[in-house]
């Protein structure tokens, strides 16, 4: 046992919108964790919580982590936000935990994943799919080689934000890093990067408005990893068939299929391979009963919690080559860059293609109405 | 309370196990008479409790009963409140005041309380809060409603952040508006517990996950087990098959030989699955008594 287990953590939480209040909820509840104090612009929300619990609330953030002592922050804020308070708070020798998507440019977060290494700070980011039982099973799964060689997996996000043409809050804005690419793309294609790590391509990008004035509520991509599959990925969060956000992968490989959700994992083996121990040719189903670890205080979801004692565990043990640590959280926002330029660039040919009017252009249009 | 309540999940696309039963079911329910058979169905076989969400179908269900008072003598509704996807949705999409404000029956107050940079009063917190309960208890107007639940998503949220005032100011509220007894659905049941009893509401109605897995349990199942044999309070358990993870006979021979489980409330959409359950629970809690 590490000498630091048990150690209480002081901690300050920036940022009360939906994800920032879940988050101090659970933080608050954790007994080895002392909550120093808040943040927020709000000043309501900063009153109902200084009225109804005893706790220091700010509206200045280097106020607060000058006058709190704390030596970890939980940062909430919308993501434009995110780089300018991760890099305040590591310079101040902060452990951070730090809302996805991490940085809105990838340069920041790769910046700012070599200063807190540098400086030996735990960093982390709130992708918290990789604390749901279903996809560690996959990442096993995966490493183990229990379906052979993967040539093509399908990764979707879909779910019901945006259904009408409205909303001004940050989330619809384009450059406060809303849209439906940061908010929900970010979600599968920072799993794919857990299982395959970064691909060298992405083509076929495409990001339109169903409802949004400003910015994009469905994603479409192909992306490829070096040696690795191919992979289509599918985002939608104008889909009101979806009670709540639904991530889902399915990955075929030479020996096999996996298919995964938050809520279970189902396994297809070919008799080819040996399969791995607890699992038998043919189907296989795992569901999140068996494969979910109990937490110390439940809100909304395991993984969420499971994620929060994770940093308060590395910050007690000192390990800060973690799980979610800012350099994976920056393969994740370098790859959504790329998804990004592959949509400017397409578009951007495609406008110039339809002002055209060599005959060379017009002969292909002409065929391609035959 | 009646020892068996028939839950909603079902009717409403729950299923903690699998989006695909999920989405059967979802389409399976999709005409609201399938919700009214099933209804029936757990009425006729002696289950006259229906603990539901605030969910807008729900209403449809209350116009159904109040249409038919002969069909339903004595049915009881036990609200749970609120519908949380309902606001979670709102939220994503208009902020936490705009949400609020989105669900507000009126808005003087709400405006009062929230003009920019105004101090907040304790009164206007309970205001909004009772405001919001009144919304969210509308549609069960002229319907008997005994015990009124706060759920899990709300309860455990300002159970984490140490708002305790506010379980008080909806058990004031639930009591003196709706002559009702107040429940609170956790998953955090001993944290729960302390919290409840620090603020003084006695003996107070609690509803939680309670299985043999020790599934949704926080605080662990010996926890879980100390409080039943120990605290006083009106225990509710619910997620008994942990999602179908027990089989049933297992599930509830070892719910029912747990002490002071006043009421199981369970979720099906067959005739078998109801009787059967009804039998089981009748026959292990005969056993233990």
């Amino acid at each position: 046992m590490d000498i630091n287990e048990g150690k209480i953590v002081r901690v300050a939480v920036v940022g009360l919108g939906k994800m920032g209040l879940s988050h101090l909820s659970m933080i608050k509840a954790h007994p080895e964790v002392q909550l120093v104090g808040v943040c927020d612009t709000s000043k309501y929300m900063l009153d109902v919580l200084e009225k109804s619990i005893d706790i220091a609330t700010f509206t200045d953030y280097e106020k607060m982590l000058q006058q709190t002592g704390a030596e970890a922050v939980i940062i909430a804020t919308p993501s434009r936000f995110h780089a300018s308070l991760v890099r305040k708070s590591i310079e101040r020798g902060l452990h951070v935990f730090c809302e996805k998507p991490f940085c809105l440019n990838w340069s920041d977060s790769v910046a700012l994943a070599s200063l807190a290494e540098s400086k030996g700070l735990v960093n982390q980011v709130g992708y918290h799919y990789r604390f749901v039982g279903a996809f560690q099973e996959v990442k096993r799964l995966l490493e183990s080689g229990a379906i052979g060689t993967v040539s093509h997996v399908l990764a979707e996000a879909y779910g019901p934000v945006v259904l009408r043409p409205k909303g001004m809050l940050w989330r619809t804005q384009k450059e406060e890093g809303g849209g439906s690419l940061y908010d929900y793309a970010a979600h599968p294609v920072n799993l794919l990067n857990w299982f395959f790590g970064m691909p060298n391509n992405v083509s076929g990008t495409l990001m339109n408005s169903i409802f949004s004035k400003d910015t994009d509520d469905e994603v479409y991509s192909t992306i490829q990893y070096p040696g690795g599959p191919g992979v289509q990925l599918s985002v939608n969060w104008s889909d009101e068939s979806y009670r709540k956000m639904s991530v889902k992968i399915t990955a075929w490989g030479t020996a096999g299929r996996i298919y995964a959700d938050r809520q279970e994992c189902q396994v297809y083996l070919r008799n080819t391979v040996e399969p791995p121990p607890g699992y038998t040719h043919g189907w296989n189903i795992r569901y999140t009963t068996d494969l979910t670890q109990p937490v110390w205080f439940y809100v909304r979801g395991e993984e969420y919690s499971a994620q929060l004692d994770y940093f308060v565990r590395c910050i007690q043990s000192g390990e800060h080559m973690n799980i979610n640590s800012f350099a994976s959280a920056a393969q994740t926002d370098l790859t959504l860059a790329m998804m990004l330029e592959n949509a400017q660039s397409s578009a951007a040919l495609a406008s110039s293609a339809t002002n055209m009017t060599t005959p060379l252009y017009s002969a292909a249009k002409a065929a391609a109405k035959v | 309370m009646e020892k068996l309540l028939f839950g909603d999940n079902q009717f409403f696309g729950v299923n903690h196990m699998s989006e695909e039963k999920a989405r059967v079911q979802a389409i399976r329910f999709r005409d609201i008479q399938a919700v009214y058979d099933v209804l029936d169905t757990a009425y006729d076989e002696g289950i006259r409790t229906f603990m539901c969400t605030t969910h807008e179908r729900v209403a449809e269900v209350c116009e159904h009963v109040r249409a038919n008072p002969e069909r339903y003598p004595n049915y009881l509704f036990y609200p749970g409140m609120p519908y949380a996807h309902k606001y979670a949705n709102a939220v994503t999409e208009d902020g936490i005041l705009g949400a609020l404000k989105r669900f507000m029956p009126q808005q003087g107050i709400f405006s009062a309380a929230f003009r920019g940079g105004v101090s907040l009063a304790t009164k206007d917190i309970e205001g909004i809060t009772t405001l919001l309960i009144d919304a969210e208890m509308k549609m069960f107007q002229g319907m008997n409603t005994p015990v009124i639940f706060l759920q899990n998503v709300v309860s455990d949220l300002l159970l984490g952040l140490g708002m305790k005032e506010a379980f008080l100011i909806f058990a004031k509220h639930i009591r003196s508006k709706y002559h009702a007894e107040p429940g609170f659905i956790t998953m955090n049941l001993p944290m729960m517990l302390d919290t409840l009893d620090e603020v003084g509401i006695e003996n107070p109605i609690v509803c939680s996950s309670i299985n043999k897995l020790g599934f949704r349990m926080c605080g662990g199942i010996e926890a879980y087990e100390r409080a039943l044999r120990e605290r006083k309070f009106r225990a509710v358990a619910m997620s008994i098959f942990a999602s179908g993870a027990i089989p049933p006979q297992e599930a509830i021979a070892w719910v029912c030989s747990q002490p002071n489980i006043e009421s199981i409330v369970f979720g099906a959409s067959s005739r078998s699955h109801i009787r059967s359950t009804k039998q089981l629970v009748d026959k292990y809690w005969s056993l233990n008594d």
